[in-house]
């Protein structure tokens, strides 16, 4: 008898129009742009990929083994939200000494669950609907998202290649109105390797400033810089109350798998940030966590030989890659070339997919990243130095092709 | 001694097959200049020779290799030199050190057979006047050597795209 009722029930339900559930919030961000490439890519043997956005090391054994000790000895539990206390303090440590920015463990820091959690609880820290975000262009693919699932309007600020990829104070005045609030700056730049010296941060901080704007600084590929030291964007002068610094362990460490990232901000932001961390995180993996310790206290001869030798594959990249007819400009930083396809007369797209399957190559076509990107190729360098060369080799057999 | 010379060094020594115009371009130099430098420290003893890292065991199946510990009284005047010198000009003889601890050198030796090797030991170290003590380790398996691991190993996989 009880199956009858259920199968009348269910059948009764059917009958019924069933509602959309999506929510009209997630239909409104774009889904990623490059889906196709991920599937022809898929299906190739011999393909060299120039389109991964992460180390080609495995994290240096040291800090592996100190992830594999922890758990070991049973440290499996939840963190303090905030993170582990020496881990803070070993990060404000490493700021200060590296970056000179202070900032305090116990109250303006948060250890969260890689960059991209920490971006997403700034900017739903300090969005309020309908607030306009200033966010670069090209850029990494989740800010503008981001923002637009906080209620805020992402408003993109074009950074020029005859600039060498850097904001200029001109650029963001054009685009500074009444209802401007936040600024989101990375530098190193993914994905044009741009940095931003000194002087640039100087020119575009009166703005900041006058305009009263809060700045989300995403410097995660800090100690990926070639020229010179690395100016975090706090440290300029004025910049440190209204800056929210995030970074994370990822690339300086090829920790990307570990999910490590974090956030430094005053301590009002850094305590709303906090509330939104409580309730959808609670707390960074804690094997992590120690993994983190590790590269912090003993990580930096592994992390600057990786850079080192980053830095030997930039210059041999960017050399090849003029020399085969894909002007380049030289990034400062990151692992990135961002060559411009013009010269071929193909769009970015057609380059990209065509280099795929023709020649076995995946680069990501820089539309993705933005209007700013169009006619320009993201290529990886962080390939080994055989695959580098090789791929060379294929990418000028194609162009020598069209 | 400066950052490039230290920079060309370690290229050379993982690779010294890398053509001296991408050493050029990944060190910011000239080639002319990379080849100067590359001469001056051949010159300086600091480049000793190139050669490549051979895994033996799998050419030579049946190749035996044993550490050989000495405890050896030093000579006055000379200390530990000049048995070192007589001991390191057999070619069998790969690797030798003095070295801290319970014994005084260690070294490195290959033969045919463990045969050869006890016979080696038996007939030209032991009898050497101030060698007091010998002992001698067969070599099992290599996991290591010069920095190259021998065990095959999974490189750990990336997807072909993230951003």
């Amino acid at each position: 008898m009880l199956n009858v009722k259920t199968e009348n029930a269910c059948h009764s339900h059917s009958e019924k129009k069933k509602r959309d559930f999506v929510s009209d919030k997630a239909k409104s961000i774009p889904p990623s742009g490059i889906r196709r490439f991920f599937d022809l890519a898929g299906e190739m043997e011999n393909i060299i990929s120039l389109g991964v956005g992460e180390p080609d090391y495995s994290t240096p054994w040291h800090i592996c083994d100190a992830a594999i000790t922890s758990i070991e000895q049973g440290h499996t539990a939840y963190t303090s939200n905030t993170g582990m206390d020496l881990l803070r303090k070993e990060l404000s440590r490493f700021l200060s000494e590296r970056y000179k920015i202070s900032y305090n463990p116990s109250n303006e820091m948060i250890i969260t669950t890689g960059v991209s959690e920490a971006l997403d609880i700034a900017i739903r820290a300090v969005i309020n609907p309908g607030d306009e975000a200033l966010v670069i262009d090209p850029i990494y693919v989740s800010y503008a998202p981001c923002v637009t699932l906080a209620g805020g309007v992402p408003v993109p600020v074009p950074c020029r290649e005859k600039d060498h990829f850097r904001l200029t104070a001109d650029n963001l005045m054009e685009r500074v109105t009444p209802r401007s609030k936040a600024l989101i700056l990375n530098f190193p730049n993914n994905p044009t390797g741009a940095v931003m010296r000194r002087e640039d941060l100087k020119a575009i901080s009166d703005i900041a400033i006058d305009h009263d704007l809060v700045i989300l600084s995403d410097e995660v590929y800090a100690e990926l810089t070639y020229e010179g030291k690395h100016c975090a964007t706090a440290s300029i002068e004025g910049l440190m109350d209204r800056t929210i610094t995030l970074s994370g362990f990822s690339k300086a460490f090829a920790m990307t798998g570990w999910r490590l990232g974090y956030l430094c901000a005053p301590p009002e932001i850094s305590a709303a940030a906090l509330k939104i961390h409580q309730y959808v995180m609670l707390s960074a993996p804690t094997m992590s966590q120690y993994a983190a310790i590790e590269a912090l206290k003993n990580g930096e001869e592994s992390m600057l030989s990786m850079v080192h030798e980053y830095h030997m594959r930039r210059n041999l990249f960017i050399d090849s890659l003029n020399r085969i007819g894909l002007t380049c400009h030289q990034p400062e930083g990151a692992f990135y070339a961002f060559p411009s396809v013009e010269k071929t007369g193909l769009s970015d797209y057609e380059f990209a997919e065509r280099l795929i399957t023709e020649a076995e190559v995946a680069v990501v076509p820089g539309s993705v990243f933005g209007t700013g990107g169009i006619g320009h190729l993201r290529c990886s360098y962080a390939v080994s130095r055989e695959d580098l060369s090789e791929a060379v080799n294929r990418m000028d057999g194609f162009i020598q092709s069209l | 001694m400066d950052d490039i010379d230290r920079s060309l060094l370690s290229l050379l020594e993982e690779n010294c097959n890398i053509p001296v115009h991408e050493m050029a371009v990944m060190l910011e130099c000239s080639d002319e200049e990379i080849i100067r430098r590359r001469s001056r420290l051949e010159e300086e003893g600091i480049i000793r020779r190139y050669s490549a890292v051979i895994n033996w065991e799998q050419v030579d199946k049946g190749a035996v290799y044993a550490i050989i510990e000495l405890k050896v009284s030093p000579e006055r005047d000379f200390g530990y030199d000049r048995i070192a010198g007589r001991i390191g000009r057999f070619s069998n003889v790969r690797d030798l050190r003095l070295r801290s601890g319970s014994s005084d050198l260690q070294l490195l030796v290959t033969g045919k057979s463990m045969q050869e090797i006890a016979r080696f030991v038996a007939e030209h170290i032991a009898p050497m006047e101030c060698i007091r003590e010998t002992s001698t380790h067969i070599i099992m398996k290599t996991y290591k050597e010069n920095g190259v691991l021998y065990a095959e190993r999974e490189d750990g996989k990336r997807l072909p795209f993230s951003f």
